[in-house]
């Protein structure tokens, strides 16, 4: 089974690059649309890439669509929904903003809030003893 | 045999750390002279032992033995030598080895760098260092011994060390980077100290600082090595992607950089000690924790080694008895610290205080992203992502109260000072910054509003710099004298400075600046990218050392005038049968200029891809500085001093104090 | 004086709570994918049959009773491990095994079912992945369950031998149609004693 496993490894990591694709578009909001969205989207069967960056047949089919779709005029949300009614959350590299993602995205500013007031109340109150204040330099 | 000989010095090493480990405590804690001076002689020791095996499984590489697993599975007669040496670490177990090498290399360091400090609490930092010692020799030794062999069929020729690592890259980017991961067991080891004799004075705070600056110098070459390797490497422009292999050499980084800022503090004026000790414990524990997400399997990522929950379920133990016991003593000893509070809203502690935390939210932020997925599924069931948009937005917003504060605190005064004096001195520099900003921004292309802000901040914190220097020399007789009077350790503090303004106009820069252009180009076509011609002039086959070669030749004009050569390639590696491309840079201090292959298409043509970045290489010149604040700090001859004085007063001591710092 | 007692207990007390966490973390395979088609119908196509190109496939087209619907390719290593249990189960079993093509070459595809046995009672040809990709599909063989309604209830990825057929895939077929498949096996063996298959 190891060997299985590597095996079908070495198949999928025999190129080491990314395939230039040089699809055509009629603007160049398009294009810079495209560009952005296939650096969000995760290819679901590498180790932890964008669709972008990997070589692997999926990810070929994946940037494919999402040209096709980008030509035809849809929106980047509408892309996204997309790719995540097929793949789930797992393909989208930006976190959607959900109840179950809440703690993710406001968790580190509560902390921090928290914090910065604590020690804004915490020395603000402090009366200072009267040794000279020292300067910069030690 | 020289394998078996490897893998017996490895058990030596093994054996001799539990002596050390154990024997160090009880030393200690009896002042036994003959004890505590074993600690020093065995640590030494272990270090060479483990050099000895290291050059064991290097020889085994360089001779092409085979017959050694690990050798055939990570090289090849055809790899050329300094590869195959690198390739000792490419993997999983030799990067173990070198892991423990490192580490005991800093045991014996410490153990021949301290003749000055007291015997008992160099003892238990050996011991400490000796117990973590034990641990990761465990963990080679038994799980993932880079000695087993290959019996009784011994391949032909190796499978080849993967091509993406046959680089310079490899050579230098882990062994710098473990330097400073595993460096920062030093501070670690003084801490736990520390703690268990009960008392944490400035003096302690003062012999850690060396140990925990040099750690920080060498993490920031490591990490700024990575990034380059990467972009270089890979070569579509990225140069850092938030995948948990990065985030876990971050984390420590940005817990060491509040660390050698709270040690400043404590050192300085006694303040803020249980947090100093909470941030060494910290800092090496995400360093360990590093290890366990890399080499576990937990998380995906294209960085990690071999993912074995085996091997995760032994680090994990091993990382919750070290961390876990660690934690405990400072619950049980963090009541006996006495620090001392004695400042206001307005001052350089504060901005310290401030700056810790914002430092301590962002690990806790990358920390959070990297492990989201597991804790959402661990609730919901569900597989989620957390990637680059996340880190990126998150990271920005705590960067900005960051450098805001950085110019700040450099200058205002310790304990107190007024605030509206200090807002005078600085809105002539911040209107100067925003000025300079606007009209770079608008140069480069366009206001981008996050360009703007970042660009903003990054001269902002370059003039706090150049107002540092000007406010001291304006207090002498004349500009020369101010200067000659800054210390070393605040040139290390400007230069570090200046390097972290670097960095941030690199990335703030080439992020939005860059140009990135996929096209179609028969050989002898010239096609047009934005403002630059590029002329597709030729194309060979070549054979390289183990690779077959196929390179294009591009000319790169701008207004008429030949700026760069370039020719790139896409080589196929004989034994792996793996394609790579090798991008052909035309580096420069304020913009990169690179071709790479893609595919030849079915007319004929070739698919390329040009790039122009604009100050990428600033993003990795930053850290150099950053470094070389380090090295100036670090320098300081108030070290060499003290030592001085420390060595008179010993002389006029004979018997050891009891374990009251000094 | 609390709160100095909270500050000291907060750091050990969350990383425990965190190493509890890995090692539970440690059995989970952070690359297995959940499918995003659980009680959802099977997705709407119109696709030639792979022995047939004039003849059309379409939902309608698949069994109105529960069934399997396997995606595999000639290029698929794991695959051709997979295919001798697949015409084991297809024959032991009463449950009909529907075949996607995924991009694959008709030619390859026919010659290997012609050499190595046909399991399936229908095969769509997924020339150009279409169907995979509204599938979820990301890493063949992937086998899915389909119900009497047509919805799907269960994805496997991965190849399907003895020991995950019967811990994986005959528990969920069994639970959604209510009774044990051996009795299915006896009804079949009734039927077709009968003539009737």
């Amino acid at each position: 089974m190891k060997q299985l496993v590597a095996t079908i490894a070495l198949l999928v990591s025999l190129q080491a690059f990314a395939v230039i694709e040089t699809y055509e578009f009629k603007t160049e909001e398009q294009e810079q649309l495209y560009t952005d969205i296939i650096n969000e989207l995760r290819c679901p069967k590498c180790q932890n890439q964008t669709i972008a960056e990997s070589n692997a047949g999926l990810s070929e089919d994946l940037r494919y669509i999402v040209y096709q779709q980008v030509s035809n005029g849809s929106s980047k949300r509408e892309i996204l929904a997309y790719m995540q009614e097929r793949y789930g959350d797992f393909v989208l590299y930006d976190p959607p903003v959900k109840p179950s993602n809440y703690f993710l995205w406001f968790a580190p500013l509560a902390v921090f809030m928290i914090i910065f007031i604590a020690v804004l109340l915490k020395v603000g109150r402090r009366k200072v003893k009267p040794e000279q204040a020292e300067t910069g330099e030690e | 045999m020289i394998p078996e000989l490897g893998n017996f010095l490895l058990i030596m090493a093994f054996i001799n750390a539990i002596f050390l480990g154990v024997l160090s405590f009880i030393g200690a804690h009896y002042q036994h002279k003959g004890l505590m001076q074993f600690s020093k002689r065995a640590s030494v020791s272990i270090f060479v032992l483990i050099l000895a095996s290291f050059v064991c499984l290097t020889i085994s590489f360089i001779n092409n033995d085979f017959s050694v697993a690990y050798v055939a599975n990570h090289s090849n007669t055809q790899l050329p030598i300094h590869y195959r040496i690198s390739a000792v670490w490419g993997a999983h177990e030799g990067s173990l080895l070198l892991w423990v090498l490192i580490l005991t290399g800093w045991m014996a360091a410490v153990a021949i760098f301290s003749k000055s400090l007291p015997k008992p609490l160099i003892t238990r930092v050996l011991g400490v260092m000796g117990f973590i010692a034990i641990g990761f020799i465990a963990f080679t030794l038994f799980t993932s011994n880079p000695f087993e062999r290959v019996l009784p069929f011994i391949p032909i020729d190796g499978s080849d060390l993967n091509p993406l690592l046959q680089d310079f890259g490899l050579i230098v980017h882990p062994p710098m980077l473990y330097m400073g991961y595993v460096g920062f067991s030093v501070v670690f080891a003084f801490a736990i100290a520390g703690l268990l004799q009960g008392d944490l004075d400035h003096h302690w705070a003062r012999w850690s600082r060396p140990w925990t600056t040099v750690a920080w110098i060498f993490m920031s070459l490591g990490i700024a090595l990575g990034s380059w390797w990467a972009y270089y490497e890979l070569g579509w422009g990225g140069w850092w992607f938030w995948d948990p292999v990065e985030n876990a050499s971050f984390m420590p980084w940005l817990a060491g950089t509040a660390l050698i800022h709270s040690l400043a503090a404590t050192e300085k004026r006694g303040v803020f000690k249980s947090w100093t000790v909470l941030l060494a414990i910290l800092t090496f524990s995400l360093s360990l924790l590093g290890t366990f997400l890399v080499r576990s399997g937990v998380l995906t990522s294209v960085h990690s080694f071999a993912n074995d929950p085996v091997r995760g379920r032994f680090i994990l133990v091993f990382l919750g008895i070290v961390v876990g016991a660690s934690l405990l003593i400072y619950a049980i000893q963090s009541s006996k610290i006495r620090s001392k509070a004695n400042f206001g809203l307005f001052s350089r502690e504060t901005a310290l205080l401030f700056n810790n935390a914002l430092l301590a939210v962002v690990t806790f932020m990358v920390l959070l992203g990297t492990l989201h997925p597991l804790i959402q599924e661990a609730f919901t069931g569900d597989k989620s992502s957390v990637g680059p948009p996340y880190f990126n937005l998150m990271f920005s917003i705590f960067m900005i109260p960051i450098l805001i504060l950085m110019p700040i605190g450099q200058q205002i005064n310790w304990k107190q000072e007024s605030m509206k004096p200090m807002l005078t001195k600085y809105w002539l520099w911040a209107i100067s910054s925003i000025i300079i900003a606007l009209a770079v921004v608008i140069i480069m292309g366009g206001i981008e509003p996050m360009a703007f802000v970042g660009t903003t901040l990054g001269l902002w914190v370059l003039a706090g710099c150049a107002k540092y220097v000007l406010a001291q020399a304006s207090k002498s007789t004349s500009f020369a004298v101010g200067v000659k009077k800054i210390s070393r350790s605040y040139w290390g503090m400007l230069v570090a400075h200046l390097g972290v303004a670097v960095t941030v106009l690199g990335v703030v820069l080439t992020s939005y600046y860059s140009i990135e252009e996929n096209i179609k180009i028969h050989q002898g076509e010239t096609v047009q990218v934005e403002a630059l011609d590029v002329e597709f002039y030729d194309f060979k086959n070549t054979e390289g050392p183990n690779y077959i070669s196929s390179a294009g030749s591009f000319r790169i004009y701008s207004e008429g005038e030949l700026i760069t050569d370039l020719h790139p390639e896409k080589r196929k590696y004989n034994a792996s049968k793996m394609v790579m491309t090798e991008a052909d840079i035309d580096a420069g201090l304020f913009r990169d200029i690179y071709v790479v292959m893609g595919e030849p298409l079915d007319d004929g043509a070739w698919a390329i891809s040009v790039y122009y970045k604009p100050f990428v290489r600033w993003i990795w010149l930053g850290s150099i500085f950053m470094a070389l604040g380090g090295l100036l700090a670090v320098s300081d001859k108030r070290y060499r001093q003290r030592r001085r004085e420390r060595k008179q007063a010993k002389s006029e001591t004979t018997s050891v104090e009891e374990g009251q710092g000094e | 004086m609390n709160k100095k007692l909270v500050l000291a207990v907060a750091p050990i007390v969350t990383f425990i709570i965190l190493v509890i966490f890995f090692w539970f973390a440690l059995e989970k395979d952070p690359k297995k994918l959940n499918s995003t088609l659980i009680d959802k119908p099977v997705p709407d196509f119109k696709l030639s049959a792979l022995q047939n190109p004039e003849r059309v496939y379409t939902t309608d087209s698949l069994p109105d009773e529960l069934f399997l619907l396997n995606v595999w390719g000639t290029w698929c290593g794991p695959c051709h491990i997979e295919h001798p249990y697949l015409m084991k189960f297809s024959q032991k079993y009463p449950v009909p095994i529907v075949g996607v093509n995924y991009k694959d070459q008709a030619r390859d595809a026919l010659e290997f079912l012609e050499q190595k046995g046909n399991p399936y009672s229908m095969v769509i040809a997924d020339v150009d992945g279409q169907l995979g990709i509204d599938l979820g599909v990301y890493g063949a063989p992937e086998t899915f369950v389909v119900d009497s309604d047509g919805k799907v209830r269960f994805r496997y990825v991965g190849v399907i031998d003895d020991r995950v057929w019967n811990s994986k895939i005959l528990p969920v077929i069994e639970q959604v149609q209510g009774y044990p498949l051996e009795q299915m096996q006896k009804e079949a063996a009734e039927n077709n004693s009968e003539g009737m298959k």
